[in-house]
């Protein structure tokens, strides 16, 4: 029972609220020797692994941190002296050398993007389906996770993403809602439409969440 | 109902309390506003603001689904009116077209221990109820109109809040829902 993350998207398809919930965190950290056995690329202001997958490293990671200073787009942010890092990987004379790859993270800027991507999407399902009057994508399904989706009468969608395995997300996601109507609508200073900013919503759909990871949904 | 007995006893809060906050709050816009026209305004308006977000939790406890006849509508504003209020007014004199019909109530939890002074015979005491309807429907994309054609507070038998359907709100239906 593994629950990855949840979302919500309001009526005009912004993102209203999301919460990673368990996302394993992925990081490999290793002493290399010149030459480096991956292949770099700077792309979408990250330096992603193109090729060369070996020793946890996966294609799509991005370089973390190099000898322990953080790196951030292509610079190494060390405090005295910051420097390209692709400079430094193509000089042999500072090998050996301490690389941290991870799994990229994904940030809120990122996520508002995707959030108002699946918006036109799930509107685009609804009218390309063969029978009249289609709701729009209730699930979505690949190899590594499948999402939920939830919209109610109001126009508000609720998101859930889950393991492949996962049952009874549906239970979950009215849940959810129940909890929205109550800790997020219910408090007189979140104005609809807006971020929910309401620690109670979230402090209750967490052990919502925890609760239903232990026992199993049906119980919650 | 989707959540257990015992949950929702919890959040009970007895009625007296409700009717008396009730009270002070039209009191206190009274005082506020002097004029009684602006005070059923404002009512209204507090109404509305509390429909457009009591509707969720009314969708989110029934679990039901969208109306496509007004008398579905008509049951489930019958059916609110028993969760949020604990009363069951009936519903009757259905308009010819359908699109119309009345809430009686024989008894109204707001009005408990209330009698309207002789300056305010034209206050509609309990005009948020009209709010709330007006903007509970409007967020599930149906424009109505509600008003008062007896009230017990001027002497009527019973209270009685007229429900007119105007028009779907086309634009505004989500995608993936009609």
């Amino acid at each position: 029972m593994v629950i990855y993350s949840v979302y919500i998207v309001s009526k005009s398809g912004g993102l209203i609220f999301n919460y990673d919930h368990s996302v394993p965190k992925i990081e490999t950290e290793k002493t290399y020797s010149f030459p480096l056995e991956h292949k770099l690329v700077y792309q979408n202001k990250q330096i992603v692994v193109a090729f060369g997958q070996r020793n946890g490293v996966m294609v799509g990671h991005v370089l973390l941190g190099v000898n322990g200073a953080p790196v951030n787009g292509r610079t190494i942010e060390d405090e005295k002296n910051p420097r390209d890092a692709f400079e430094v990987l193509e000089n042999p004379e500072n090998y050996p050398i301490n690389l941290k790859f991870g799994r990229p993270k994904m940030s809120t800027n990122e996520k508002i993007f995707l959030a108002s991507m699946f918006y036109p999407l799930f509107a685009i399902a609804s009218q390309l389906s063969p029978q009249p009057r289609t709701s729009g994508i209730q699930s979505l399904e690949a190899d590594t996770f499948r999402l939920y989706c939830f919209q109610t009468l109001t126009g508000v969608k609720f998101i859930l993403i889950v393991e492949p395995s996962q049952t009874g997300a549906d239970l979950l996601l009215h849940r959810i809602y129940e909890l929205y109507a109550d800790y997020a609508l219910k408090n007189p200073f979140y104005s609809l439409e807006m971020p929910i900013r309401c620690d109670l919503f979230e402090s209750n759909l967490q052990s919502l969440l925890e609760q239903s990871e232990k026992a199993g949904i049906s119980s919650v | 109902m989707s959540r257990q007995g015992a949950r929702l006893d919890a959040k009970k809060v007895n009625s007296e309390l409700f009717t008396l906050t009730y009270g002070t709050l039209v009191s206190q816009l009274l005082k506020d506003y002097e004029n009684v026209d602006e005070v059923n305004k404002q009512l209204e308006r507090m109404g509305y603001n509390i429909g457009i977000r009591l509707i969720e939790d009314f969708l989110a406890r029934t679990g039901s689904g969208r109306c496509y006849d007004f008398k579905d509508t008509a049951e489930k504003i019958q059916a609110g009116f028993r969760i949020f209020l604990g009363v069951s007014p009936t519903i009757s004199n259905w308009g010819p077209g359908g699109d119309e019909f009345s809430l009686i109530f024989e008894s109204n939890p707001l009005t408990e221990f209330v009698e309207l002074p002789d300056h305010c015979l034209n206050l509609k005491y309990c005009n948020i109820l009209a709010g709330v309807l007006r903007g509970a429907c409007e967020m599930v994309q149906m424009e109505v109109t509600s008003w008062f054609v007896q009230d017990q507070l001027k002497g009527d038998n019973v209270t009685e809040l007229r429900v007119k359907f105007i028009k779907r709100l086309e634009d505004a239906i989500p995608a993936g829902e009609d």
